[in-house]
């Protein structure tokens, strides 16, 4: 079973990073700006942000926010990560790596294999594991980029699709609060409207105005639990 | 080769506005390290604009689609996601289903529409 749950998740980063490269071919961007932001970035969400934002022509300071917004996420998983592997012997600069290569796949995997690996082996282990994974992740950037240069109208649009979805999905199966499913549903009804708005800063507002309705409508809903 | 590199100026903006804010946060929690609340209000009020922002661009992509998707009509596009967000719940959240399904509603759509 689990064998099964890893190959999935190998799979959904596979399937991410052939929609992330298409992506780019599709917007314009050269293939070794595809591969230097998978490999440099090594963030999914931050990368489709990244380059959306940076195709639909607003400038680099809403992009590099919009990106830091959805980076912060990276910071407690450093932080939850790091622990699992430290020894009294290990020095920061060899967890630098493994600093770059969390992100949520090397976060869920660590939980899953870390246990079963000795403490002091796990340093070695977790830079084998991110990679294996990074290998994977810049592969199916090449063939996503290649594959939307190549195919057909049709099968280039197939590819195209698959971002929107294999995102949407991955980030429902991860939404376990009501916050993140609010955050999830609003940020998906309030583009539309943030567009009409057309004020060049369409991303910002919608996902901060429906970042922190979801955000308060927890709070709120949180409170009478604490009160009883 | 020039064409592989593409222009220079694209990769500088994906140095200052891809890689730097992403590695300043991950460097922040090498150095950092313990000492953060993981259910502190402020990262749970980050979380959801992350996860919001996030919605936001998945929307822009099937509404204000890029290259070729453009070539889909909306309602297709906006009927793919839905069959795949339907088969997604009913698979009791399968990821997998749910992106399988949506890209048989579209291919099948094309070439039922022509």
């Amino acid at each position: 079973m689990s064998s099964i749950v890893s190959t999935v998740l190998s799979l959904v980063l596979f399937v991410t990073y052939i929609g992330i490269g298409a992506l780019a071919h599709d917007t314009h961007f050269s293939l070794a700006w595809a591969i230097l932001s998978t490999a440099l970035v090594w963030a999914g969400p931050a990368q489709i942000i990244l380059i959306t934002t940076l195709a639909s022509g607003v400038g680099i300071l809403q992009s590099a926010v919009a990106v830091t917004m959805s980076a912060i996420r990276l910071f407690p998983m450093v932080v939850a990560v790091l622990p699992m592997m430290r020894n009294p012997g290990t020095k920061r600069r060899h967890l630098i790596l493994i600093a770059h290569f969390t992100a949520v796949t090397l976060w869920v995997e660590c939980y899953r294999f870390l246990p079963h690996v000795p403490r002091e082996r796990r340093v070695a282990f977790v830079h084998g594991l991110g990679c294996g994974l990074l290998a994977i992740g810049l592969c199916a950037t090449v063939i996503g980029y290649l594959l939307a240069a190549n195919l057909t109208q049709t099968f280039a649009s197939a590819i195209l699709l698959l971002t929107p979805l294999a995102f949407l999905f991955s980030t429902a199966s991860n939404s376990k609060g009501l916050a993140d499913i609010l955050a999830l549903g609003l940020g998906l009804a309030f583009y539309p409207v943030a567009a009409l708005l057309d004020s060049g800063l369409d991303i910002l507002v919608s996902g901060v105005a429906a970042g922190t309705i979801a955000f308060l409508v927890h709070k709120w809903r949180d409170q009478p639990g604490e009160i009883s | 080769m020039r064409d592989f590199i593409g222009d220079w100026h694209a990769l500088v903006v994906l140095l200052l506005a891809g890689v730097i804010p992403n590695q300043i946060w991950r460097m922040l929690g090498l150095w950092l390290g313990a000492g953060i609340d993981e259910g502190s209000d402020l990262l749970m009020w980050v979380k959801a604009v992350a996860t919001a922002i996030l919605a936001g661009v998945i929307a822009q992509i099937v509404v204000q689609p890029p290259g070729a998707l453009a070539s889909v009509p909306g309602a297709l596009r906006y009927g793919a996601v839905a069959a795949g967000f339907v088969a997604f719940m009913l698979t009791r959240r399968s990821i997998f289903a749910g992106v399988l399904c949506g890209e048989v509603v579209m291919l099948v759509g094309r070439w039922w529409l022509g």
